[in-house]
């Protein structure tokens, strides 16, 4: 399945150096690289906005419907590339069509629908497994990563998916940050609100469906949520908080690489649980500044994260 | 009437439509309140945790269910502890599920590589756990998941009033002395039983439309509540037994993609319905009202 070959050949040596020159001499870890490098920034600044959103819910879901869209690709034999995206941004023009709540949070007949369509999807992509007949190993390829497999034509699809992507969060990133935080008083200065909520739907479908061809579309997530919410643990400030994402995006998955490469484990638990221990740590620091700001000054407010004075 | 006819003809088929009656009751019942409650994003990972906690069972060579139960249980205590301080954030909902399911993986691989390698009985029932095989279920295994749905069921019934009362207006519910931190977490763990059992008949990817998409019909359809438990409650078992005949009648069709889609296909007639019934100009104050995140129900 996911297990690599790394610790077939040799076991690591433990002199890093070595360990990544004789990591890096196959070509197969070199696209790993590549792939793993492309997914975990665009990740990292999509998901600092699906955060700030409180639309992990709507990340969730667009994550795993690129499952039945790779699943129906495979089966109709076009590039699973392909069906990722086919998949992902028809579920987030679906969930577009739902009106919304201003703030973006799911109410609870929204959350209704974003869910049913997850479920639905999933139930598509295994209608596609059985009309295909008995792909075992690529369903849990599909849904928990292989990254064995990618090759060069795929990184230059990944590069350019999330050129285009940036390209448009560069245009976005400013009224949406400002419809995000402010509704009220962005819609009463013209920002169009939910053309700029459809836009981002799209933007966070791409960028479901190009982290799942490394992740698998199961734990996408990990990867849009992690660094997003460590990073907003720790400053409210957004363009070093989004820098903060994508230096935790990079960091969680290269060392996820590198570790996996030498285990027999697969990358997607390596991947989810160092994002996790990050996370955690991230959490005690605010939580041990907070406690020493309050001690120092008494009477002083106590630092908050946006999601938590949200 | 035919369908009498070919349902009793496979012993299969009436474990599984027995089985599958129980465990659409209670998914509905819970279903209705999880989307009230605006919860729906607990189930969602709760479907994964049920996911880990299955393979977790496997890979220790400990019975499934016990997994699964121990899983979701534990991970709704969870869930209502993290809900207890703010109001439910998602965002540490979600950190916590994706890593649970990078536990799965790993568990997945263990299991796999521990039975005989690639493709063999450990991918298979790692499939299974995911999207369910309610034709395969043992009839003393659907005995076990029919007493269990019929208990939730039942105290899902036992507290549904003050329940509702304490979704609906958590504050006066508390001024009024009903126990709404209890019940929040009777319920999470109400939840968490509910997960684990449905787990078996659509699995654990999919078990969120069977909570998610009858109470979102029920909830387009009408604002009484207990009236909308009910219909959610009708709805799931309804789509649960057209869902096993499409697949029975067409094979090709998996078990849990019928009742899935038969599900999601309801939900999707709400929208055509209430969206008919307003352009004729009879909006009744009953359709089209939606329930907003502090519990207020409000005109679409």
């Amino acid at each position: 399945m996911h297990v690599l070959h790394g610790a077939d050949l040799a076991g690591p040596t433990f002199n890093l150096i070595d360990d990544v020159r004789r990591m890096l001499a196959l070509h197969f870890m070199v696209n790993a690289f590549r792939a793993g490098t492309v997914a975990a920034v665009l990740g990292a600044v999509i998901g600092w906005f699906m955060v700030l959103r409180r639309q992990s819910f709507v990340g969730h879901t667009l994550a795993v419907v690129s499952f039945p869209g790779a699943a129906a690709a495979i089966w109709l034999g076009v590039s699973a590339t392909a069906g990722y995206f086919a998949g992902s941004i028809a579920a987030a023009l679906v969930i577009a069509l739902v009106p919304r709540t201003p703030f973006g949070r799911a109410d609870g007949q929204e959350s209704a629908v974003i869910g049913t369509v997850q479920a639905f999807a999933l139930a598509t992509g295994t209608l596609f497994v059985s009309l295909y007949g008995g792909f075992l190993d690529s369903v849990t390829g599909l849904l928990f990563g292989s990254f064995l497999g990618v090759s060069d034509s795929q990184v230059v699809t990944l590069v350019v998916v999330a050129v285009l992507v940036l390209a448009v969060m560069v245009v976005l990133a400013r009224p949406l940050l400002f419809a995000t935080v402010d509704g009220d008083v962005a819609a009463a200065r013209g920002v169009p609100q939910r053309a700029l909520s459809v836009a981002f739907l799209l933007v966070l479908g791409c960028t479901a469906a190009e982290v799942s061809q490394i992740t698998g579309a199961l734990l996408v997530f990990a990867l849009l949520v992690m660094p997003a919410a460590t990073a907003q643990q720790l400053t409210a400030r957004p363009v070093f908080g989004l820098c903060l994402s994508v230096v935790m995006g990079l960091v969680v998955v290269w060392s996820a690489l590198g570790v996996a490469f030498y285990s027999t484990w697969p990358v997607g638990f390596f991947v989810s649980t160092f994002g996790f221990v990050v996370y955690l740590t991230a959490t005690a620091i605010r939580v041990a500044s907070g406690r020493l700001a309050r001690m120092a000054r008494t009477g002083g407010t106590p630092r908050t994260s946006p999601v938590v004075a949200a | 009437m035919t369908g009498a006819f070919f349902i009793s003809a496979h012993p299969f088929l009436v474990t599984a439509f027995g089985a599958g009656t129980a465990i659409a009751l209670a998914a509905g019942l819970v279903g209705y309140l999880l989307v009230l409650r605006g919860q729906v994003f607990a189930g969602d990972a709760l479907s994964h945790v049920a996911f880990t906690g299955a393979l977790a069972a496997l890979a220790f060579g400990v019975d499934l269910r016990l997994g699964l139960y121990a899983g979701c249980v534990a991970f709704a205590l969870l869930l209502a502890v993290l809900g207890g301080r703010t109001s439910a954030d998602d965002t540490v909902i979600g950190s916590v599920f994706a890593w649970v399911l990078g536990l799965g993986a790993l568990f997945l691989s263990l299991f796999t590589t521990s039975s005989s390698g690639v493709g063999g009985p450990g991918g298979t029932s790692g499939v299974n756990i995911l999207f369910g095989s309610i034709l395969g279920l043992s009839p003393r295994q659907a005995l076990i998941d029919v007493v269990v749905s019929l208990v939730v069921a039942t105290a899902i019934v036992a507290i549904a009033r003050p329940l509702v009362f304490a979704s609906l207006d958590p504050t006066v519910a508390r001024s009024r002395g009903v126990p709404v931190r209890a019940l929040s977490t009777g319920f999470f763990v109400l939840l968490g039983v509910t997960a684990g059992v449905a787990t078996q008949a659509v699995g654990a990817l999919l078990l969120l439309g069977l909570l998610a998409a009858p109470a979102g019909a029920a909830h387009r359809l009408t604002a009484r509540p207990f009236l909308a438990i009910w219909l959610a409650a009708g709805i799931a078992v309804v789509s649960m037994w057209s869902g096993l005949t499409v697949a029975y009648l067409v094979p090709a069709v998996p078990s849990s993609f019928g009742i899935i889609g038969v599900a999601t296909a309801v939900f999707m007639g709400t929208f055509v319905w209430t969206g008919l019934r307003r352009r004729r100009g009879r909006v009744a104050t009953t359709a089209g009202v939606r329930i907003v995140p502090n519990g207020v129900p409000g005109a679409v």
